[in-house]
Parts: structure tokens; C-alpha cells; sequence
């Protein structure tokens, strides 16, 4: 089961690679005519599609890409001819920081706000935090950060508004740096997880083996933490998973609120100046990282719960 | 005696006028979703009614402060920041509701197609959803823009389509169950026609899980196209919509400004009402299948 659930999700990633390489391919308007814009004479097109090599066979190109891709070789940037891989991997490390940062702090509080929520099921403390997280599922992330950055940076500047970490910030000046910004993200995903881990857990609480639990007269808390979390367990951890892909896209504006130089902000950069081999190339990687937590999030669950173990 | 009058709603006494929304009264939170919903649609109907300026119009220093004329203040060119909002309601809420239509009949039309035909069309067109949604939303947007550039028409299109996928998914399950469910078949045996089936039988049942999907999507879709806006990436000057307010005035925060919190403010205002009505009809719908809320 797990090996046919890593095959699948190897799949999936070849296809994402291809959907990527034939999305820039395909459309009309290509690599030459978006790169010389409103300068573009057949002449000209014919020049460029020649340099960037566009007029051999897409095929060829794909696979070109997709093993150099493979070797951590993007190919050179259009916008200023440096390598991709180079531009890449600083800002690669900032973001996997930063959201590392905001998941270390987020998925035990989630679950724990979300089992004390479950225990307390009906309870005003339930009621509140479920109309609380619903309101900061609805909000936009830049709506969180710039109220964040209104009260807790410019009125009271407890904070830095601007997260301009360099690569030789040290870890506990980048820890107060990204401090802002990392609590926008938990704030976010915090609201989702802690809902699905309410839900998952009460669903488990209608079973019968939880009533006998009750009828044998054991507290509530006892029940929940010992009888329901465990079997709740996979639910669980693919919300959390998935809410860490959540966190891949939550990243790019959260990056730009607050300038942070991360791999978003480098693609969002890349799409305005149609500097298409570094969109490409964040693309790849923040597909695969999204793929490849979902993928994870599947055999977890797999290992954690016995009777996912066999075939249907 | 028809199914439908053996419905709780059927038997309750129905002459207290009291307003109901699906047959359902609606509770305190739905309401104030309601009432959001209902101003912002009124506001951006008759924007040139109520702003006090027009939109574009410089009416004096740039960044001056609020005050009895300009409630709200003004913004980097000296424009009125309420009237610019009270306008960006119209692009932002009017350009959502079309893509999300738009997007409702691609995605109804493929989902319904998928599910009565089966067979290689169902496998192709599952798959093609599939591998859309491999990918994060936002990223795979990127992918287009990139290459068409952020005409109007594109992120129309590309809106639509990623969000025709996830309305795919839903249209396709919704019209494999209804038809066999139990008071679809009473009222075959009942030898009501085919149009009397699907209008009174299946489309009751199947609106409000469509109306709160179509809640959902719209929120999908006003916060992607106010995300790209606030990236630069969505709508261009001179057009402004709410996200690209959020951009323009971003840097006005660090001056101890609420500028930017305004058009965000607007932007979350509506998702949160639109999500409380959304709530709501899910937990009816959830009630109406005999599970207590």
C-alpha cells in the first residue's frame, strides 16, 4: 500500500512537471514574443526563438529540463542571464525557515486548542474559538499582517515590520526578524487545523466504544485524550499536512507584506517580468513540496491506522 | 400523499410570517451575512449615488487626514479613499460573481456530463481535474500569468478554470447519489414525469449544498483575484479594485496610517459574511439529513 502510495504520488509529480513545461509551452504568445514584448518584428521573434533554442522539438527541450531539473540545473534566468539555481537556493532556505518556523509553533497549538475545544464540545469556550477561527479563516493574510504590523510594530514597536534577513542574519536576530510574519501564518493555519482536529475528534466521540467509555464512568478529558485522539490520529495528520501545503501558498503573500526574501517573492517578481525558466523552476519546487506533503500525509495515516492497510 | 409533505417543514405550520431562507429561518450569525452581503451589493450597484467623489478625481493633498469631507482621508495622489472603495466594490465583487458563474457552468456542465456518460470521458475529464489540482491554486496561476501576461481577459479565464475544477468534483458526486436516492425513485414509481422529478424532487434537495458551494467559490475567487491584485499580478492601474488598494497604500503603514487596512478590511468584511451564510447552510443541510447541528 505505501509503496503503491509513493508511486502514485511520483506520478503525480511527473505530470505536475509536465504541466508546468507544456503550461509555458503551449499557450500562444511563447518564451520569444513575451520576452521582446511590443519590440517583437518576425525578424526579431525568429532571432530569439533561435537563441533560447525554441525551435527544436518541445519534447526535446521537456526533457532537457526535467534532467536538469534533476541535477538542481534550471538553466539561466532571462531577466539578468545568472543561473536559476543560484537565485534559488538562498531564497529556498529563507521560506523552508520561515515555514518551518511557523509549523513548529502551529500544529501543537492547534491540536491542543482543538482537543480542548472537542472536550469542551457546546461549552462557551467552543462557541467563541469557533466563531474566532471562522472569522481568521475568512480574512485575507494580508489583512492579519498589516493589522499585526499596525499594533504590534508601528504603535508599540515591540516587532520589526520589514523581515530583511541576509544570509549572515544570526539565528536569533532572524528568529525576531520573522517574527511577524510567522505569527500571520500560524494565526492562519492554526484556525484551519484546529477546526479539522475539533470535527475529526467529535466524529470519533459518536462511536459506541466511547459511550461504553462514558458508561464505565470515566472523566470526559480521559476519553478524549485516551480513547478518541489516538483513532482521531489519522484524520488528523493529513489536515495537518495538508494545512503545511496550505502554508507553501500562505508563504508568497505573507513574503510580500512583509519583504521577506523568499521563494515567492523571487516568483512573484519572475511572472511580472515574464522571466519564464525562474517561474518555472519555483513552480517545480513548490509543487513538489506540495505534493509531496499530501503524499506523506497518506502513508502516515496508512502507518497509523491498521485497516487502511489493506487493499479495499 | 406526495413525499415531500411528510418533510418536518411540510408539517410545521406555515402561517407565521416570518422570512425564511431555503425554508429554514435564518440564526444571528447568517443574519449579519445577510446584511454584510446585502451592502455590499447595494454599494457597488449605486457607487455613483453614493460616493462622494468621482473615483478619479484629485481633491487635494496627497495622504491628507481624515477629516468631515473625506472620512476616510486621501490616498497617494490626493484621491478621496472612500470614494475609491466604494468604486472597487464594483470591480472586485462584479468581476468574482462573474468568474464564479462562469465557472458554475463549466464546471456543471463537464461534472454532469462526466457522471451520465462514464466511461473513458468520465476517466479523461477526472483526471484532467486531478492533475489541476495537483498543484496549489496560486502557483499554478502564476504559471499562466506569467506567459499571458494579466489582461482582464486571462484572469478571468484562468479563475474560472481552476475553479471549474473543484466545481466539477462536486457536480459530478451530486448527480451520481441524487438519482438514487429514495424519493427520486418514489416519485419514478409514482410515474411523475422526468422534468417533475428533476424540478420539484431533485433541484430542492440539491440547492442549498450549490448555494453554499457557490458561497464558497466566490470567496475562492474574490480573495485569489485581491492575492494577485495585492502581488501586482491581477488588476492593473488605472483600474483599482480592493486588493490592489491594499498594494497601493501598503507602504503608508510604517507612517502609523490605516490606509491599507481599509480596502482589507472591506476584502475581509465580505468573505466573513459571505462564510457565516455559507456555515449556516451547511449546518441545515447537515440537519435536513436527520443529524442533530
Amino acid at each position: 500500500m505505501i509503496a503503491q502510495r509513493f508511486a502514485l504520488g511520483l506520478m503525480t509529480l511527473f505530470a505536475a512537471s509536465l504541466l508546468i513545461f507544456g503550461g509555458t509551452e503551449i499557450l500562444p504568445g511563447d518564451l520569444a514574443s513575451a520576452i521582446l514584448q511590443n519590440n517583437a518584428t518576425p525578424e526579431s521573434l525568429a532571432a530569439m526563438r533561435k537563441e533560447l533554442g525554441l525551435d527544436r522539438p518541445a519534447a526535446t527541450r521537456y526533457a532537457e529540463w526535467l534532467s536538469g531539473a534533476a541535477h538542481g540545473d534550471f538553466g539561466h534566468s532571462l531577466a539578468n542571464k545568472r543561473e536559476v539555481a543560484n537565485e534559488i537556493a538562498p531564497r529556498l532556505k529563507n521560506t523552508i525557515f520561515l515555514a518551518l518556523y511557523a509549523a513548529v509553533i502551529a500544529v501543537p497549538l492547534a491540536v491542543g486548542l482543538g482537543l480542548l475545544a472537542a472536550i469542551n464540545q457546546g461549552g462557551v469556550f467552543d462557541r467563541v474559538v469557533n466563531v474566532v477561527t471562522l472569522m481568521t479563516i475568512s480574512v485575507p493574510e494580508y489583512f492579519l499582517a498589516y493589522l499585526l504590523i499596525k499594533y504590534l510594530s508601528v504603535q508599540f514597536g515591540f516587532f520589526p515590520s520589514l523581515a530583511n534577513v541576509t544570509p549572515n542574519t544570526p539565528i536569533l536576530d532572524r528568529m525576531t526578524l520573522t517574527f511577524l510574519p510567522m505569527v500571520t501564518l500560524v494565526l492562519v493555519i492554526t484556525a484551519h487545523m484546529m477546526r479539522m482536529t475539533r470535527a475529526s475528534v467529535l466524529s470519533v466521540m459518536a462511536s459506541p466504544y466511547i459511550e461504553m467509555a462514558l458508561l464505565k464512568g470515566l472523566p470526559k478529558w480521559r476519553i478524549v485524550v485516551r480513547h478518541a485522539f489516538p483513532n482521531a490520529l489519522a484524520p488528523i495528520i493529513s489536515v495537518v499536512a495538508l494545512n503545511l501545503a496550505y502554508l507553501i501558498v500562505g508563504v508568497v503573500i505573507v513574503e510580500a507584506v512583509f519583504v521577506y526574501p523568499g521563494l515567492g517573492q523571487l516568483m512573484v517578481d519572475a511572472v511580472s517580468k515574464h522571466d519564464v525558466p525562474v517561474v518555472q523552476a519555483c513552480g517545480l519546487i513548490f509543487a513538489a513540496a506540495f505534493i509531496l506533503l499530501n503524499m506523506g500525509a497518506d502513508i502516515l495515516a496508512i502507518m497509523t491506522n491498521p485497516r487502511l492497510r489493506h487493499a479495499r | 400523499m406526495t413525499v415531500e409533505a411528510l418533510t418536518p417543514d411540510a408539517i410545521a405550520p406555515r402561517r407565521r410570517r416570518s422570512i425564511r431562507l431555503f425554508g429554514h429561518k435564518p440564526n444571528l450569525t447568517a443574519w449579519i451575512g445577510l446584511i454584510i452581503i446585502a451592502l455590499n451589493i447595494a454599494v457597488a450597484v449605486l457607487a455613483p449615488l453614493i460616493a462622494p467623489y468621482p473615483q478619479a478625481d484629485i481633491v487635494g493633498d496627497a495622504w491628507a487626514d481624515p477629516d468631515r469631507l473625506h472620512w476616510l482621508g486621501l490616498d497617494n495622489l490626493g484621491r478621496d479613499i472612500l470614494s475609491r472603495l466604494i468604486y472597487g466594490a464594483r470591480l472586485s465583487i462584479g468581476l468574482s460573481s462573474l468568474i464564479t458563474g462562469l465557472a458554475f457552468v463549466i464546471g456543471i456542465v463537464c461534472g454532469f456530463t462526466a457522471a451520465t456518460l462514464g466511461g473513458w470521458v468520465d476517466a479523461v475529464l477526472s483526471r484532467i481535474v486531478d492533475l489541476l489540482l495537483s498543484m496549489p491554486v496560486l502557483i499554478f496561476a502564476f504559471m499562466i500569468l506569467s506567459v499571458l501576461g494579466t489582461d482582464i481577459p486571462v484572469l478571468i479565464g484562468t479563475i474560472a478554470l481552476l475553479n471549474a475544477t473543484l466545481v466539477f468534483r462536486l457536480a459530478r458526486a451530486v448527480a451520481m447519489t441524487i438519482a438514487s436516492l429514495e424519493y427520486v425513485e418514489a416519485a419514478k414509481v409514482r410515474g411523475e414525469g422526468t422534468w417533475w422529478v428533476i424540478s420539484r424532487e431533485i433541484l430542492p434537495n440539491a440547492i442549498p449544498p450549490l448555494a453554499a458551494e457557490f458561497g464558497l467559490r466566490f470567496c475562492f475567487t474574490f480573495l485569489l483575484i485581491a492575492a494577485l491584485s495585492f502581488l501586482g499580478l491581477g488588476i492593473q492601474p488605472p483600474l483599482a479594485d480592493w486588493g490592489s488598494m491594499v498594494k497601493d497604500y501598503r507602504d503608508m503603514i510604517n507612517l502609523d496610517s490605516a490606509a491599507p487596512l481599509y480596502p482589507a478590511a472591506a476584502i475581509a468584511i465580505l468573505t466573513i459574511g459571505v462564510n457565516f451564510v455559507v456555515d449556516w447552510m451547511l449546518s441545515i443541510h447537515s440537519r435536513g439529513h436527520g443529524e442533530p447541528a
